[in-house]
């Protein structure tokens, strides 16, 4: 049942952060840039695309699923176009959540005002 | 300079060292986990209901997460949950988008150039930097395989 398999392995993935949070004191921005790095190198080596297919969404909404998003394009790109794939893989693939999260990000920001702390 | 910490980085300091690590494991867990599963929900929509293949059905989900993290953002939910999620709502690609309207809003009143459009990258600068960077030298790195070994 992938529900079951997407709440277990993305809520797995959270809790290990939360374990370096704790344990290391490591910052959340530091904590995304190592997820969005081992997702990369996981991605390249194949192995995360195995998760993906095992958790689905558990295994891409993580940032994570990110860096594999990255490492699966640009294998794709080299196969397609060569070497200029090499610069263009990555982000192409990844366009839309990053695209997203500037554009809604700037729009919400316009939006609405901070609150009171 | 008091405003320093954008309000997402507050919330961090105000729960994680506190709290103890068990409860602070399940409640990542738990909220990590619920948010993957309205990931899957939209996924199972996306694929079957709009019929999309698979590689666009993953970037409508992308997308569909990263606004309804910004607008909860934005309605002051968000940085409510992540009091009690902690990572939960961090490492989801919705934290990702909360990184970035968070600051934006917070930064908007020094400006929508210098302010707002500069912090918002706080956070998520060095994410795209470590992420495109190690996309690059992935692609290097396969591309001379590809050449040497053959492929």
């Amino acid at each position: 049942m992938q529900y079951v398999n997407a709440f277990w392995v993305g809520g797995l993935i959270c809790v290990i952060a939360q374990i370096l949070i704790d344990k290391t004191g490591l910052t959340p921005a530091k904590i995304l840039v190592l997820y969005v790095v081992a997702g990369t190198v996981l991605g390249a080596l194949g192995i995360y695309e195995k998760l993906v297919g095992f958790a689905g969404a558990g295994a891409t909404v993580p940032l994570i699923g990110f860096g594999n998003v990255l490492a699966q394009g640009v294998i794709k790109a080299v196969d397609e176009s060569g070497p200029i794939g090499i610069i263009t893989g990555g982000l192409r693939a990844a366009a839309g959540g990053v695209s997203a999260a500037v554009f809604f990000g700037f729009l919400m920001a316009l939006i609405f005002d901070p609150k009171s702390k | 300079m008091s405003n320093k910490n954008s309000g997402y980085l507050n919330y961090i300091d105000k729960t994680a060292p506190k709290s103890p690590i068990l409860k602070d494991m399940l409640m990542a867990f738990l909220f990590g986990g619920l948010i993957c599963v309205i990931g899957q929900l939209f996924l199972e929509l996306y694929q079957n209901v709009l019929n999309l293949d698979d590689e666009n059905s993953k970037t409508a989900v992308s997308i569909t997460m990263v606004f309804i993290g910004a607008l909860l953002t934005g309605l002051d939910i968000y940085p409510k949950l992540a009091k009690h999620a902690g990572a939960g709502t961090i490492v989801p690609i919705t934290g990702f988008a909360n990184s970035i309207a968070s600051p934006a809003m917070e930064f908007k009143r020094e400006g929508l150039v210098t302010g707002m459009a500069v912090k918002m990258f706080t956070v998520a600068g060095p994410v795209l930097v470590y992420g495109i960077s190690a996309s690059v030298a992935v692609g290097i790195i396969y591309y001379l395989y590809k050449i040497l070994i053959g492929g």
